[in-house]
């Protein structure tokens, strides 16, 4: 088998999982999931410096090699994102920005128009936009159209783990932009809702919570680094079609009578 | 003077640039960001631009995330 690499916006991974950051019980829980998930990219939040009081630095305990991929959460409407994304690529160094514009507190499902507007401005100033979104077909034409490199939409709420509530909607987007790089972000639990995802086509797959809030952590990650392969794996291999009736897997005739 | 920081308010001594407020709060000079009045502040000109009385100004840095 050759080497199944992902591209996106100029760079080249290994790894199709994305992971987060947040939430985990200690900064060694994280580093251990991060080598067993085998991800090259993780997510980091922008947020006020407390005043109050000294804080460790928080970055250091992310591998060198990792790219890191700052984003907007906790921005409300398209003026508070492109705000924070200035700031982000200020403090890193990096063009990258998960953009997530937030409509709602209890579902925190996105706020589709404000992230297109925002899509829009931080394109023209030269961002890379991974955009997160409600799993909508039209809605990821129009990102693509404004410059995204690729679209991030959702598979359940955030933090939900409910995995995937609408496998159709991301097959019919898999099919509609074949050449679009699709990634899954948001409302994986288990490893089965990631190989899921990988195999209804997505190019890659971002999650956070399903590994932080798993009771072990590292063994959880090392789990989904295996569910995305495979999944990634029998998407290129191509299903078997499904059937309403049995198909003999061992010949009929010649069995003794 | 009085300035907002973070949401906070704050009295600081006048004719402070960027550099001696975050000395002045004990803040990290790497891999955060300052915004002054809702636009960011390169690093360059951190030294050169000073603080006036009812700024608005955010100081960012990174914390887990998804």
């Amino acid at each position: 088998m050759s080497q199944d690499l992902f591209e996106l916006a100029g760079k080249t991974f290994s790894s199709r999982l994305i992971i987060g950051t947040g939430k985990y019980r200690s900064f060694d829980e994280m580093q251990a999931a991060h080598t067993a998930s085998g991800a090259e990219m993780v997510t980091v939040a922008v947020n006020r410096v407390p005043l109050d009081r000294e804080v460790e630095s928080f970055l250091d305990y992310l591998s060198p090699q990792m790219q890191i991929l700052p984003n907007t959460a906790g921005c409300y409407d398209a003026e508070h994102a492109i705000r924070t994304a200035r700031l982000a690529r200020e403090a890193l160094e990096t063009d990258w920005i998960k953009l997530e514009v937030i409509g709602d507190k209890i579902t925190l499902l996105p706020d589709n128009e404000q992230t297109l507007a925002a899509a829009k401005v931080l394109v023209k100033e030269g961002f890379i936009v991974l955009p997160y979104f409600s799993d909508d077909l039209i809605m990821a034409k129009k990102l693509l159209d404004v410059g995204c490199p690729c679209v991030m939409p959702l598979a359940a709420p955030i933090g939900s783990g409910l995995g995937i509530q609408n496998p159709a909607n991301l097959k019919i987007m898999r099919e509609q932009l074949t050449n679009a790089i699709i990634i899954v972000d948001a409302g994986v639990g288990v490893p089965s809702d990631a190989a899921m995802a990988l195999e209804l086509g997505a190019d890659a797959i971002l999650m956070n919570t399903a590994i932080a809030e798993a009771g072990n952590s590292e063994q959880m990650a090392a789990a989904m680094n295996y569910a995305v392969k495979a999944g990634r794996l029998a998407y290129l291999s191509g299903r078997m079609p499904k059937r309403l009736y049995a198909s003999a897997s061992s010949p009929i005739e010649g069995a003794i009578k | 003077m009085r300035v907002f920081i973070n949401g906070e308010t704050k009295e600081i001594a006048d004719e402070m640039n960027l550099i001696e407020l975050l000395v002045r709060f004990s803040l990290p000079r790497e891999r955060v960001a300052v915004e002054l009045n809702k636009r960011v502040v390169r690093r360059k000109d951190w030294e050169t631009i000073r603080v006036k009385d009812s700024d608005q100004i955010e100081i960012v840095h990174f914390v887990g995330g998804g």
